[in-house]
């Protein structure tokens, strides 16, 4: 009766529409599930659009949240638009905090603010430095970077247990496993008072923009671009997957290296196992939702930390469970991969009849 | 003497899920469909098989549930990535990430359940062997099951008509299309028929392994089940092996620490996660050796009519 | 105008339409019978005490936080209509936790307890921000002029188990699954150790780490490895009864902790360690009530009936149950000390002498194994 048909060329307006009505379906599937769940949905909305927009107190909240998110899930959308599949930025991102904590718990109380940027620098690297291997296993011996990269998470955990409870541990701490909290010189500072908001938060319209310039403007984006659409015209051009490969860890890792720590320098102040809240894999959504693009990724980082603020006040002020927000997430990504599909294709009514008509 | 054997029994009860899920994913990819999804399926199946644990104290319906939860998610899976041809590798993320949300709601009023502990009775006589009978015959049936299940699908694959039909798909879906057979039905069915045994693995550790629930409780033996699939280049009675392997892995650290041995815990946690990356590397670093044994089509969305 | 930014401005326009109908009071009472208040932040209130609780895990753990609700709901019993309480459960023990207390303040809580080491800091920062609100922090060391600490001494009850666990052991091996070697973990691991072999001095005892205090698929193998390698009666310092049940299922012996698990293993279930905060969590509210409230370290025990062990098993012979008993009571009047000397160290190093005994600061950071225990502490040197 109806059939999917390739479209001629790929539809704009299907393109610009879809993830309008992806949000509209899930919005409705939500209040679907609020009136299910006995819940005024208009209340419930309200605690995940509103709330955590109403004031400059909530806005900075809203910014701690979504710059790590962001971050992460610009490096995320360069690997996927190439094929690279880093599954494991979580573990990047324990890295550059890892890597962070480590130029942060040198510094003494006359050290120079400079000694930031050190700090900052140093989860950079940090961050790269494990993507390396992933990128290295992969190029080296063919090692599938999905499995490795999660692989790899699991094993940057446990460093960093080993850091926190052994040589890195606060020896003032009562033997809790954490750090020391970081001096004056080595933390963030303080971006609007009153606010958690930090100056890491001007990293992410940073990001953006060069990571923008990058891909639409340099012929290094140029290849990655192509060499994620179509392997075989990259490699016909004399782009190498391998450069891709390489490229796309390191600056995906270095991203989530630098959201590490901007976490463990801003609002954290300390290195403990409790660091790492899953945000490597909240950006795997976010990059998608955002269309592997730059702006659109800014947006749908704006919009993922609605969804985790708002879970928890709704969780605190209704009642609604936690895990209400996962599900949010999900169906999200769900309704926009199907609503994609209509960029490429479209449906064709075929009439009524199933089969040819039969010859008496 | 008697500790190995005991370390031998519970490698083999560890490694079961992981041996269940990861032959469940290679009738998936055979048929050259890869499913990313694998951990939110075995999420939703445990919280499926949990809750009708709670609600029938029935070990056999809870199991069944969790398996029909999966395949029921993997039919819509299906429907995505062979008739919509989504994204396979985008698509089975959002799955394990929707799978992961939807059984932590889902248990929300489940957390403070108890199945009960149930004994568990082994094979009767066989169980009282010297050596063997602790290690090899005093599991759960289900156990038991996946050493047959592995038999079965070996045969299936190699021996059968049918089996060759799903490898062909894989192989080579514009082929057998060419032939006449219905290839995204046939895509269809091994998804869902994979799922089904997926789910069975996500519901063991939940009413069988752990009669608990608490969100995340896979605890990534998903995505191991899908390393697995690599590490046995694709042959169930090498998953299986496999499987076991890592439950041994997985078990042996937790007895070096009871011994104390002098090794940090961390190193040993980190254990399992670093052989799995080591086996990887070890089978896949021959790109002929994978290659000659990999689906052909696996990850690849088929057309049909192009 | 791009198609994101167009929705997200419809989606901003449901939302005003739905500020302009703000309900005044919302009683929404969930299975989880929290009675929340919706009253947007009115600081003075001539009400009832507005308190609020931060549980770290889920309230249907059976353990640690289930302990801490059961209390929470118990004392406001107590105090009927003086006090009105809340709760919000699974508050990851990071920066997420900073926002969830703020929120609590914002909500016109007046009286907050947190209860994990993990929110320190989270808890610090807010009281600095408000000082008319009262902050109460379990297991914590750091106090301000509005926070203040409490925590429970959980080593008495772990010694108690291990005197029951001496008594019953037949293979004189004793295994615990440990979550994350703090200091009370520890102590808790040693206290055991310590009481099983006021009964059987050749008792040792195996110890697993798992690294987290809730996890019971990983809390389950650790069992099992403990009862692989000889083990026969479990201890644990966790947060789940999947180590009971294991036990259960291979026809051994442990303990319940934190809360009553008697019902999860019914034949391998020896007695259960519990907490009960009811009577900290009565006084604290109290003296927000009085107006007597002020910084303080409190550390309670059985003396003040915020430790005991509980259901105890039928199997256990009667010459332990009137030990116990004996234990309980110089415990209560103070002629029962669990830390003295002679007291040496896994490495046969003398750590107290006869006649010495730890005070409360050598107490609180204890981190190292008696004698006995046959494990190794994480990162250990």
């Amino acid at each position: 009766m109806f059939k999917l048909v390739p479209r001629a060329e790929p539809s704009r307006l299907a393109s610009l529409l879809a993830p309008l009505v992806a949000l509209a379906l899930t919005l409705c599937l939500g209040v679907l599930l609020f009136v299910l769940l006995g819940k005024d949905p208009l209340r419930a909305l309200e605690m995940f659009f509103w709330e955590p927009i109403k004031n400059l107190r909530a806005v900075g909240e809203l910014s701690i949240k979504a710059t790590p998110l962001l971050l992460i899930a610009l490096g995320l959308s360069v690997c996927f638009r190439s094929n690279v599949w880093n599954i494991g930025a979580e573990g990047q991102f324990i890295l550059g905090s890892v890597g962070a904590s480590a130029v942060a718990l040198a510094a003494t109380p006359e050290s120079s603010p400079l000694l930031l940027a050190g700090v900052l620098l140093a989860g950079v690297l940090g961050g790269m430095l494990w993507a390396a291997l992933t990128a290295f296993l992969r190029d080296r011996f063919h090692a599938n970077e999905i499995l490795v990269s999660l692989m790899l998470v699991y094993v940057a955990e446990q460093l960093l247990s080993y850091l926190v409870h052994g040589p890195w541990k606060d020896p003032n701490g009562y033997n809790f496993p954490q750090t020391i909290t970081f001096l004056e010189p080595t933390r963030v500072p303080r971006l609007v008072a009153g606010t958690r908001a930090n100056w890491g938060l001007l990293t992410a319209p940073l990001g953006v923009l060069l990571l923008s310039v990058f891909l639409r403007r340099t012929h290094a984006g140029y290849k990655l671009e192509v060499g994620g659409l179509s392997p075989l015209a990259a490699r016909y051009a004399g782009f190498s997957s391998q450069s891709a490969l390489w490229t796309t860890l390191l600056l995906s890792g270095g991203l989530a290296g630098l959201a590490g720590a901007l976490e463990v320098a801003g609002p954290v102040g300390q290195l403990t196992t409790q660091v790492p809240l899953g945000y490597g894999f909240a950006a795997i959504i976010v990059a998608f939702v955002g269309r592997l693009d730059p702006v659109g990724v800014t947006l749908s980082s704006v919009l993922m930390s609605m969804f985790y603020i708002g879970g928890e006040m709704s969780q605190s002020r209704l009642g609604l469970p936690k895990s209400i927000t996962g599900v949010f997430q999900g169906l999200l990504l769900f309704s926009l991969l199907t609503c994609d599909t209509f960029v490429e294709r479209r449906l064709r009514f075929t009439g009524f009849r199933r089969s040819a008509p039969r010859v008496p | 003497m008697n500790e190995l054997a005991l370390l031998i029994a519970s490698a083999i009860a560890s490694g079961t899920p992981l041996a269940i899920a990861a032959l469940g994913l290679i009738i998936n990819e055979r048929a050259g469909v890869l499913n990313l999804g694998s951990e939110g399926l075995m999420l939703v199946a445990a919280i499926a098989g949990f809750a009708t644990a709670v609600h029938s104290h029935n070990q056999a319906l809870a199991l069944l549930a969790g398996a029909g939860a999966s395949a029921l998610l993997c039919a819509l899976l299906a429907g995505l990535l062979i008739w919509l041809q989504t994204n396979q590798y985008a698509t089975g993320l959002a799955l394990s990430l929707f799978g992961s949300g939807l059984s932590a709601f889902v248990g929300i009023g489940y957390t403070h359940e108890n199945l009960g502990a149930h004994p568990v009775t082994g094979l009767p006589g066989l169980s009282r062997l010297p050596f063997l009978g602790p290690a090899l015959f005093s599991q759960h049936p289900l156990v038991y099951f996946g050493m047959l299940l592995a038999a079965f699908s070996s045969w299936f694959f190699f021996r059968s008509k049918s089996g060759l039909l799903l490898r062909a798909v894989g192989e080579s879906p514009e082929a057998a299309q060419a032939l006449g057979y219905p290839v995204r039905w046939i895509r269809c069915a091994a998804v869902v028929a994979g799922g089904a045994l997926i789910g069975l693995a996500g519901a063991y550790v939940s009413v069988v392994s752990t009669p608990l629930w608490v969100e995340g409780m896979i605890a990534g033996k998903g995505w191991i089940a899908l390393a697995l699939t690599t590490f046995a280049t694709w042959r169930p009675a090498r998953a299986l092996l496999g499987a076991y392997l890592f439950g041994g892995v997985t078990m042996l650290q937790l007895h070096l620490q009871g011994r104390g041995v002098s090794v940090p815990v961390e190193l040993l946690t980190a254990l399992p996660y670093l052989s799995t990356i080591l086996v990887l590397v070890l089978i896949s670093r021959n790109p002929r050796f994978i290659a000659a044994n990999m689906p052909a089509s696996l990850g690849k969305p088929f057309h049909p009519g192009a | 105008m791009n198609p994101i930014s167009r929705s997200r401005c419809l989606v901003a326009l449901l939302a005003l339409s739905a500020c302009s109908k703000k309900p005044s009071n919302e009683a929404a009472p969930s299975a989880a019978s929290s009675a929340l208040s919706t009253a947007s932040a009115a600081p003075k209130e001539a009400g009832p005490l507005k308190v609020a609780f931060a549980y770290v895990g889920p309230v249907g753990d059976a353990g640690w936080t289930f302990a801490h609700d059961k209390a929470r709901r118990e004392a406001e019993a107590k105090l009927s209509g003086k006090v009105k309480s809340s709760f919000v459960e699974n508050v990851p023990e990071a920066a997420d936790a900073e926002r969830v207390i703020r929120d609590m303040v914002d909500q016109g809580n007046t009286l907050i307890f947190g209860t994990t080491f993990g929110y320190m800091e989270p808890m610090l920062k807010v009281a600095a921000d408000f000082k008319d609100v009262k902050f109460e922090h379990a297991t914590g060391y750091k106090t301000a002029p509005n926070l203040r600490t409490y925590d429970s001494r959980t080593f008495e009850g772990a010694y108690l188990a291990g005197v029951v666990a001496g008594s019953m052991t037949k293979t004189k091996t004793l295994g615990v699954v440990a979550s994350i070697p703090i200091p009370e973990v520890i102590r808790n691991i040693d206290s055991f150790t310590l009481g099983a072999q006021s009964m059987n001095p050749q008792v040792k005892t195996k110890v697993v780490w798992v690294n987290k205090w809730f996890d019971p698929p990983k809390e389950g193998e650790a069992a099992q490895a403990l009862l692989d390698q000889g083990a026969d009666v479990l201890m644990q310092n966790t947060d789940s009864s999947a180590v009971l049940q294991t036990a259960e299922k291979a026809g051994k012996m442990a303990f319940g902790w934190d809360s009553d698990m008697s019902k999860f293993g019914p034949s391998a279930h020896l007695a259960s360690a519990i907490i009960n905060w009811t009577p900290y969590y009565e006084k604290a509210m109290n003296d927000a009530l009085a107006g007597t409230w002020k910084t303080e370290e409190t550390w309670w025990g059985v003396k003040e009936g915020a430790v005991d062990l509980v259901s105890l098993s039928d199997k256990v012979p009667a010459a332990t149950k009137t030990r116990l008993d004996d234990i309980k009571k110089g415990l209560k009047d103070g002629s029962f000390v669990i830390w003295k000397g002679p007291l040496k160290d896994q490495a046969d190093k003398e750590i107290l002498k006869a006649g010495e005994a730890f005070d409360v600061k050598a107490l609180r950071g204890i981190n190292f194994f008696v004698k006995g225990v046959e494990g190794k502490l994480p990162a250990a040197k």
